[in-house]
């Protein structure tokens, strides 16, 4: 088997450019609430007197409250990702569920403080929100979309959350998977493992063109590379959660705070 | 060890290798960048040639006055068709997804795109947006009949089904975000050792800054788009004057994102032309890094223009002048790049092959579009002509005449190396003489009646312009039977045709050192490049490198 090295499956495994793509990527979001951001300074600008009743008939505690609770979910995630970086798989994980919960925290308050308002009346399309005036009906507008969109992406940060939670804990790993065109040389040949003194270990049949594919799956431990290529995983996760954060750093001035 | 050259069979193409998956699937489950290219290839030619069925329709519907084969509001929802499918199934997916995937990683040295995986989620969203879209021709009260533009108020108001084609334009945007984000990374993580960023064929410079305009400009739409769906489902009133919403910001936002789409639609045109030019004037690029600066230059100033299209909306003087005066700027970096390709030319050794005859063809097409454009861009001019088949005329000529002749161009020059086979060039030739003349029969027919008034969007005319309507449906049935000649003629090239060398047309980028169809991982042995990408060799004994 002297061409092993040839055969092994090339991974492409490149953290710094995973890391440029989740950038990349976080410039589009960026980008889709700079949308957002444009229109309420527009609308800001028109109706400034509505805008200021309408923010201070908003819960500023509730906002508060999930500013605090986001806050500190990026500072866990930060955690996290250190963790990783220093090899505690464990810890990590410890963190990453914790950021999970406050996640959570923030949609219960989120949903809350939403059915307050729809209890009210006070949503996009409703009776009672065409009686007020048309700034009061941008500011809420906005508010539901902004928040909304917002809200959306806590939602996948979690979902990204639950995988990376399912990557680390997964004890089994591809190793090495043979394609059939890497297959085609070894025709008629077979496979043998045998440890550091060349005693034979398991061998497999002949390989004919019936097989498909050969594929060696590590149990156990996770490998570095796989260890490695999960921390690049944690570290984007957390790029893209801290962003999440700093849109609502953004959202909970715009929309809360303005009467105060 | 010995080269693995002796065992393992050099000469299969990535059409022969067995993959884990057989018959269609290995088409849709492969995340090999050339049958991704290649299955974008030949979806967005299906919806080209629907695409030129309606206009064909269209232009049927004008030649006589009055209705005379469909009623106007078939005709509002063909023209919307018409638009939606060429500009977002067709024109922006385009050169990019088909032959950027199939040939940026050929070209810069690499076995595959950086992110697989998210290329072949980049086809199956647009798989998405193409059932979402037909879905909305057959769901619900009708098809759209807002135009492409989707412009508020109308489109929150109208019965038909704007919902679901926003919804597919969306999903067509996030795709093509996530091809420009794929290409970027790649050409910055996995050039061969030895190609620097100038060293790189100008095809991949014009992808870069078409990545850069993807990823900046499309979110833009994308959230324009969902703001027109929650305003139909659930009645936000951001754009809804009823509401205090500003229709006009609607189209800002609209534009912000559109018109540098054009540039998305453009700019990978121009990159495929500076391929072509050097391999058949056989010499070097004149000027490469101002060709190359001059995509970039497209790519930032194409940002700032976009209150070109809304001239007569009730913008402010200060800006329609300002906007006018960037107009006028972004038209320069065009202009350098065809005063490098003419000098390229100047004293170069001609080969006139079909692909060249095709490429050059954008230069005098889309050198008439864009001087129009600069008609459109001045205030005083564009009052008189706004709306009217003058920007119609001016908007097929740059996109049609440019970027179309180049996607065939493209099709001649790169087809035999992703089929393998060559079509009959005599064939091609005439195919072009047809296109050519149908195309300024129809188009350039259309400014005259631009100048003289006629709107667009009407499905009748006043009697004064029935004479040019009769002489541009004529011009639409020497353009379609150029097209079928032509696509005839490369199917069966394609498929039956003799086989093509490994470098056809002698080309001297890294994409013509493989075989013909490349082999699946493209490179046995990742190339050290040591030259410029268009270096032609004095002389024959210089060759060996």
């Amino acid at each position: 088997m002297d061409h092993g090295a040839e055969f092994a499956l090339e991974k492409h495994f490149d953290p710094i450019g995973a890391r440029i793509g989740m950038w990349l990527f976080l410039f589009t979001e960026l980008l889709l609430f700079g949308g957002l951001f444009l229109l309420y300074a527009i609308y800001l600008n028109k109706h400034p007197e509505d805008f200021h009743y309408a923010s201070s008939q908003l819960n500023q505690f509730i906002g508060a409250m999930n500013t605090i609770i986001l806050l500190t979910s990026s500072l866990t995630m930060a955690l996290a990702v250190g963790a990783m970086h220093r090899h505690s798989r464990k810890l990590a994980l410890f963190f990453l569920i914790l950021t999970f919960l406050l996640a959570a925290g923030f949609l219960v308050n989120k949903y809350f403080e939403w059915g307050a308002k729809i209890h009210h009346g006070i949503y996009p399309g409703s009776e009672e929100l065409l009686q007020h005036p048309q700034g009061e009906i941008l500011f809420y507008g906005l508010y539901y979309t902004m928040t909304g969109l917002h809200g959306l992406h806590v939602v996948v940060g979690m979902v990204v959350m639950g995988f990376l939670f399912y990557f680390s804990v997964k004890k089994s790993h591809k190793a090495v998977s043979l394609q059939p065109h890497f297959l085609q040389p070894l025709l008629g040949k077979k496979l043998k493992l045998t440890d550091s003194k060349g005693t034979k270990i398991w061998e497999s049949e002949e390989i004919s063109d019936q097989i498909s594919g050969v594929e060696v799956i590590l149990k156990g431990k996770q490998p570095e590379d796989k260890f490695a290529s999960n921390t690049v995983k944690f570290e984007n996760a957390g790029l893209y959660w801290h962003l999440v954060d700093i849109i609502w750093i953004f959202l909970f001035p715009l929309f809360y705070l303005i009467a105060m | 060890m010995a080269s693995v050259a002796g065992t393992v069979p050099m000469e299969k193409s990535f059409y022969e290798e067995k993959g884990r998956h057989s018959g269609l699937l290995a088409w849709l489950l492969s995340t090999d960048h050339k049958r991704i290219g290649i299955m974008y290839l030949i979806s967005m030619t299906t919806f080209f040639l629907v695409g030129v069925a309606i206009g064909v329709l269209m232009r049927l519907e004008l030649i006589s006055p009055g209705e005379t084969i469909m009623g106007a509001q078939t005709y509002n929802s063909l023209f919307t068709l018409h638009g939606v499918i060429m500009i977002f199934l067709f024109i922006i997916p385009g050169i990019p997804a088909a032959f950027g995937n199939f040939f940026l990683p050929l070209q810069i040295g690499a076995k595959d795109v950086a992110f697989p995986r998210l290329n072949l989620l980049s086809y199956w969203l647009y798989l998405i947006g193409v059932t979402i879209a037909l879905s909305s021709l057959f769901t619900g009260p009708g098809p759209a009949d807002t135009g492409w533009t989707f412009y508020a108020p109308y489109s929150l108001r109208t019965g038909t089904n704007v919902t679901l084609a926003v919804l597919a334009a969306f999903v067509l945007g996030f795709s093509s975000i996530l091809t420009g984000l794929n290409f970027i990374t790649t050409m910055h993580r996995m050039r061969a050792p030895g190609m620097t960023f100038f060293k790189m064929p100008l095809f991949c410079w014009s992808l870069y800054a078409t990545g850069w305009i993807q990823i900046l400009a499309t979110p833009i739409l994308g959230i324009t788009l969902a703001l027109v769906m929650v305003e139909r489902l659930i009645g936000v009133g951001v754009f809804d004057p009823v509401k205090g919403g500003d229709p006009v910001l609607y189209q800002h936002l609209f534009w912000i994102y559109s018109h540098p789409a054009v540039y998305i639609m453009v700019l990978p045109a121009m990159g495929v032309l500076t391929e072509i030019i050097p391999t058949f004037a056989r010499r070097t690029i004149f000027g490469y890094k101002a060709i190359a600066f001059s995509s970039m230059a497209i790519a930032f100033v194409g940002y700032l223009v976009w209150g070109h299209h809304m001239f007569t909306s009730g913008i402010s003087d200060t800006s329609r002048m300002a906007f006018s005066f960037l107009t006028f700027l972004v038209a320069i970096p065009s202009a350098i790049k065809v005063f490098n390709w003419l000098a390229t030319l100047y004293k170069g050794s001609i080969d006139m092959q079909p692909p060249f005859l095709y490429g050059i063809t954008f230069i005098i097409l889309f050198s008439i579009g864009g001087l129009t454009g600069l008609i459109l861009g001045s205030l005083a001019t564009d009052i008189h002509v706004h709306d009217t088949y003058f920007v119609v005329a001016h908007f097929h000529y740059v996109m049609f005449g440019g970027t179309g002749f180049v996607f065939f161009a493209a099709l001649h020059y790169l087809g035999p190396k992703m089929f393998g086979r060559m079509y009959n060039k005599k064939v091609a030739y005439i195919a072009w003489v047809f296109l050519f003349i149908g195309f300024n029969a129809l188009y350039f027919t259309m400014f005259i009646l631009g100048y003289k008034g006629m709107p667009r969007r009407y499905y009748d005319a006043l009697p004064e312009f029935h004479t040019l309507h009769v002489i541009a449906t004529v011009g639409s049935w020497i353009l379609v039977t150029g097209i079928i000649i032509m696509f005839v003629n490369l199917y069966r090239g394609f498929r039956h045709g003799e086989k093509a060398g490994i470098n056809p047309w002698g080309g001297t980028t890294l994409e013509w050192t493989v075989g013909t169809p490349p082999p699946l991982e493209n490179f046995h042995e990742i190339p050290t490049v040591v030259h410029e990408p268009y270096y032609h060799p004095r002389n024959e004994n210089e060759e060996e490198k």
